[in-house]
This record gives structure tokens, C-alpha cells and sequence, in this order.
């Protein structure tokens, strides 16, 4: 198979006089948020533990993107992946008295495209382990880990100061450690029990 | 379980932002020294590194559903639209930032820098990196398969590389092809860490090159190069210079 690569956009053409910028709206989307999509949908998926919750989340993260592009200066992918995340909020404030429990423990997505790569068992794994932390420590892993974010565009998303970035990152870490990397070896923990 | 060295509490945060790489120069400094005579922090930052190479798998990210992208898309084509006639959207794959941030790298670079004077080998190396992710040339072989990029290469170049996955350290392998370096054919393997490329070219040691192992920095590409068994290898990627270190030690292991 072979990939075909598109011409990318180029770092330094991103900065645009406002001026001009008015008169290409829909370049400057495409460059800014659209890119992201697959971004705000991974950060989605793993807050809300919904696919069609984050559906909607990022349906509406995106319109709220596309009426406040103005105020974005800069990189696109904080900026996204904040209103992604106060969409969520904003549902989990509407909802709150609704009963939100079915929705908690849903389990973490059934129809990939990647369900069929190998080791498909070992991911899915990782992925429930990764939905079942607590919300502060997952979205700052996954922003970190699956998004590469920086610590400072961690705390631009989250709102958090830094410090508090990295106290969550290396307490997610921690807890992933203990359910993913000590729980590798099955015979060895029977044996212990016995 | 036997007893593991403690760790320094005090440290913790900075190990992770070492794995990070997020300090400043004179930290990074501070904490190689210390984890030099800390076996508790040698052991926490060993712990760091296996979890982040359980989450560097790219397929736990998930792709956003074709339906979603066509809403989006329908909802901002009527303001954009009218702006332009013809629309870019349906051809733009959506690729991940971190591999549009790597061609705009490459592609800027190519820009920026026309004239190199002279290239030298580590020039060649970045060169075949950028190339590589600038057509459809990353791989000629793509497989995860060892067993199909090895035999891939018979034929091909005169040596035989080793080819090893590195899957379980969070390097794994997407296939194999041929590269010209100083007018011979070269083995390449490319590996993936997260959103990244690694691109190992693999040749024959040239009679007057150093043994010793070493890393070197190009136009923002980070190169790490060792040799083993007679043969050169260098791996180029816009990793840290620390994860790529990592690279090589797993590498190492698992291909003696």
C-alpha cells in the first residue's frame, strides 16, 4: 500500500495579516481546527467514555470553534481541545441531575477501524485501564501521551496551573503502572495467591 | 517481589519531566548526575519509560467517524463557501499533527536552507529522512512482519540487517526499503514512536569510520550512531535525542 502525503501547510505562512485573513475564512479553518479533528475526537472519547456523547461534544466544540475562530491566535490545537473540553463540562453541567452512571461505565469503544490490528485484546485493555482512571489524571495522560501536548498547553486545556499538570501526570502514570506493568505476569500473581 | 530502590521523592516530578523532556538545560544536567548515583530514580525513570511506551501505541488514539468529518464539514461550507470555488476538504487525508508538523519540518527546512554547502553523511542521512517523508517513499515493504522485511532486502544489497520489532518498547516497526547514501544501495528500516518516524539505515562498516557510538544533530533531526557486527547504523528522527537513545538500546538488545 502506499501513502500519499499532502502538501502540508507551512509553519511560518500560518501568521496572516487580520485583514487578509477575513477574506480566507475557510483556509484559515481548515488550517487552524481541522487538523485536530481526530485530536478533539481521541480527547473526547476518552472524557465523555461515550462514542455518540462525543459525537455531540465535538460537533458542538466545533461549531463554537468555527463562530470564535477570531479568538484564536496562535496554535489551534490548545485552543480546540479547550473548548472541547468546556463542551464537556457544560453537558456534565446540564446533566447533572440526570442519572449519568450508565454513561460512566460504558465501556470503552467497540468499532474502531483499528479492530483489526493484531494485539487488538492487549489495546482494548489499555484502553478500558486508561477509561477508568479518574478524569483529572486520564485527560492530562492523554493529552500528554496520545496528543503529545506540552506541559504548558496541558495547562492552557485544563486550566490547571503546571505544577498541578505534572502532579497529575505522574500520579496517572503511577496508577497506570499498577494496573498495566505489575499485572503482566498472570502465573506469577496466581502463584502469590495461592 | 524483591525489594526496589526508593526512589527520591523529591525528584519524582522532575524524572517525569526529564522523560518529558520538559527542563531547562541546567536541570537536565542535574538529574543525569544524580540518576548516576541513584539507582531509586534510575529505577522510578526505567518505570516512567515502560508506561509511556505501553500509551506511545498510535492505535489508542481514536479517528474521528467519516460521518462526523461530513457534519463538520457541511456546517462550515455554507459560510466558507462562498469564498471560493473550489474546495480542499474532500482531498486533505486527515493525518495527525504530528505528521503534518514533520513534513511542514522537512518542507520548511528544504526552503529555508536551499544552499547547504557540501553535504556531509549525517546531511545525507536527514536528507533521506525528509525524503522519506515527503513522497509516497516511506517504506517499500510495509509490514510489521520481521520475517517479510528480512528476507525483503536478499537480493537487494549484499548484507543482510538485522530486523528485529520493537513493538513491546513502544517502537513499532512499519517495513523496510533501499536508500542511496555516498552512491551505494542502503537498508532502511522505518520504525514509529507515537506520531514520530524513525528511519535506521543499516550498511556495511566503511573501513575508516569510528567504532565508538555517537549522536549528532541536524536541521532539527536528531541522529544516533552505533555499530554493531560489522555494520554502521544510524537512526535519524525528530525524537528526542533521549527517546532515540532508548531506541538504540532496545535495538541493540533485541537484535544480538
Amino acid at each position: 500500500m502506499t501513502r500519499r502525503w499532502p502538501i502540508p501547510r507551512l509553519a511560518f505562512s500560518r501568521r496572516r495579516p487580520a485583514r487578509e485573513e477575513a477574506g480566507h475564512d475557510e483556509d484559515r479553518v481548515h488550517r487552524l481546527i481541522l487538523p485536530h479533528l481526530d485530536a478533539a475526537w481521541t480527547y473526547a472519547r476518552y472524557l465523555t467514555r461515550d462514542a455518540a456523547l462525543a459525537e455531540d461534544i465535538v460537533q458542538d466544540a466545533f461549531l463554537r470553534a468555527f463562530r470564535a475562530q477570531a479568538s484564536c491566535h496562535g496554535d489551534g490545537k490548545a485552543w480546540l481541545m479547550a473548548i472541547v473540553r468546556n463542551c464537556w463540562h457544560d453537558w456534565l453541567r446540564a446533566h447533572r441531575r440526570v442519572e449519568t452512571a450508565a454513561i460512566l461505565t460504558d465501556p470503552v469503544d467497540e468499532n474502531t477501524p483499528e479492530s483489526l490490528l493484531e494485539r487488538q485484546g492487549e489495546t482494548d485493555r489499555l484502553r478500558a485501564v486508561l477509561g477508568d482512571l479518574p478524569e483529572p489524571f486520564r485527560e492530562t495522560l492523554v493529552l500528554r501521551e496520545l496528543e503529545e501536548m506540552s506541559y504548558r498547553e496541558i495547562a492552557e486545556v485544563t486550566g490547571a496551573p503546571i505544577g498541578t499538570v505534572m502532579s497529575r501526570l505522574a500520579r496517572g502514570r503511577e496508577m497506570l503502572a499498577k494496573l498495566m506493568l505489575e499485572s503482566e505476569e498472570p502465573d506469577e500473581r496466581e502463584a502469590m495467591q495461592r | 517481589m524483591t525489594d526496589t530502590p526508593i526512589p527520591c521523592a523529591d525528584k519524582l516530578l522532575a524524572l517525569h519531566a526529564f522523560a518529558d523532556s520538559e527542563l531547562d538545560a541546567l536541570t537536565t544536567v542535574a538529574i543525569e548526575e544524580h540518576l548516576r548515583t541513584c539507582a531509586g530514580c534510575r529505577a522510578a525513570l526505567e518505570k516512567i519509560e515502560a508506561t509511556r511506551a505501553l500509551l506511545s501505541r498510535t492505535s489508542l488514539r481514536h479517528q474521528a467517524p467519516g460521518a462526523l468529518r461530513e457534519s463538520i464539514l457541511a456546517e462550515v461550507a455554507p459560510r466558507a463557501g462562498q469564498n471560493r470555488k473550489s474546495r480542499r476538504a474532500g482531498v486533505a487525508p486527515w493525518l495527525g499533527g504530528g505528521v503534518i508538523g514533520a513534513l511542514a519540518a522537512s518542507l520548511a527546512l528544504l526552503l529555508a536552507v536551499p544552499d547547504m554547502a557540501e553535504p556531509g553523511l549525517s546531511d545525507a542521512f536527514v536528507d533521506g529522512q525528509i525524503r522519506s517523508l515527503q513522497g509516497a517513499h516511506l517504506v517499500d515493504v510495509e509490514t510489521s512482519d520481521r520475517h517479510t522485511v528480512k528476507p525483503w532486502f536478499n537480493g537487494r544489497i549484499t548484507y543482510a540487517p538485522p530486523v528485529v520489532d520493537l513493538r513491546d518498547a513502544g517502537f513499532p516497526l512499519v517495513g523496510g526499503r533501499l536508500d542511496v547514501v555516498e552512491r551505494e544501495n542502503v537498508a532502511v528500516l522505518v520504525y514509529r514512536r507515537r506520531l514520530h518516524c524513525i528511519n535506521l539505515f543499516i550498511r556495511p562498516m566503511p573501513r575508516l569510520a569510528s567504532p565508538f557510538a555517537g549522536e549528532t544533530h541536524r536541521a532539527g533531526y536528531n541522529l544516533v550512531r552505533w555499530s554493531s557486527g560489522g555494520l554502521e547504523f544510524w537512526a535519524v528522527s525528530d525524537l528526542a535525542s533521549s527517546e532515540l537513545q532508548e531506541f538504540r538500546r532496545n535495538f541493540e538488545r533485541e537484535s544480538r
